[in-house]
């Protein structure tokens, strides 16, 4: 905490105070993650066999592509980060473009997997959905919900990197004020985290 | 405005790039074991490989290495949190 008068300092900041506020930010989405975690795990000890067949129709290549694109736009902000610490605005703007990129990209994957299953007539009350026993249509309740959850999550990162990207554009992020940059880039892991975790629990269910 | 004053570390390009080819490396050993021995090691993998990744994303990618005890707790706190509660879930469930 500072001491120095407020007119030494018109626009102090608190480094470690905007941060922790942006971690505390993030347990809350941990908890409500994890919430989604513990459904999954309580109706998949109830309905093994389901989650079993409902996992076999997912497509694990769109899975796995997925977990590709994001764990790359993690590292292309971590790199983002501390290009910008380093002075070299440049690489931090082409990182966070191609983090913005690869966050578009993970959502088409995520239309054209939709869209698959939707053709299917798997969808909340879909025919085919309304045929299948019991512990499937959990699963592919809780397929769409978590899924879509954090698709949003991804469509709230690209809106959040974009105006970052604007800020880096514009100066309002510089290599010694450089906070916004971070916790933009602790919310995107964060999401890349919550997926790391979808994949097995959905896609290698089967 | 300025953070003169206070230490900031500077994570190594070298350091991300050897994370993100772990975290590859991991997830292709996850998919690999997932299919391949699906019966006896899907739930132990799931169970192991998954929390080692989620690791190195905050250890490394999120800076959480390099911070203070009061946080790295805070983060801990949470996680135990979370896995009391899954943990008594499931203490009920098995019981019924």
């Amino acid at each position: 905490m500072s001491t120095v008068p407020a007119c030494a300092h018109p626009a102090h900041k608190d480094y470690e105070g905007a941060k922790l506020g942006m971690w505390l930010f993030l347990f809350t989405e941990i908890l409500l993650f994890g919430g989604l975690f513990l459904l999954y795990s309580a109706y998949r000890a109830r309905y093994p066999l389901d989650f079993h067949t409902g996992g076999q129709h997912l497509d694990t290549f769109i899975g796995v592509a997925n977990t590709v694109i994001l764990l790359t736009s993690s590292l292309t902000v971590a790199v983002a980060i501390s290009a910008m610490q380093k002075g070299n605005r440049k690489l931090t703007m082409v990182c966070l473009g191609i983090t913005i990129v690869f966050a578009l990209a993970f959502l088409v994957n995520k239309y054209v997997e939709w869209m698959g299953e939707i053709r299917r007539g798997i969808y909340p009350n879909g025919p085919a959905l309304l045929t299948l026993p019991d512990g499937e249509k959990i699963f592919y309740g809780l397929y769409y919900s978590m899924t879509g959850l954090h698709g949003l999550h991804v469509l709230g990162g690209v809106i959040a990197l974009s105006i970052t990207l604007d800020f880096v554009r514009r100066e309002k992020i510089t290599s010694t004020d450089f906070n916004k940059l971070e916790n933009v880039g602790l919310y995107w892991h964060l999401v890349d985290v919550i997926w790391i975790f979808l994949l097995p629990l959905l896609y290698l269910a089967a | 405005m300025e953070y003169a004053e206070e230490h900031h570390h500077i994570i190594p390009y070298r350091t991300l790039a050897k994370v993100w080819l772990l975290l590859l490396f991991l997830t292709a050993t996850l998919v690999f074991v997932s299919t391949a021995y699906h019966d006896i090691l899907s739930v132990p993998a799931l169970l192991t490989i998954t929390p080692l990744k989620a690791g190195l994303v905050f250890f490394y990618f999120m800076h959480l290495k390099y911070e203070k005890p009061f946080l790295k707790g805070l983060v801990l706190l949470v996680l135990v949190v979370l896995i009391v509660f899954i943990g008594l879930t499931f203490a009920d469930i098995a019981n019924r």
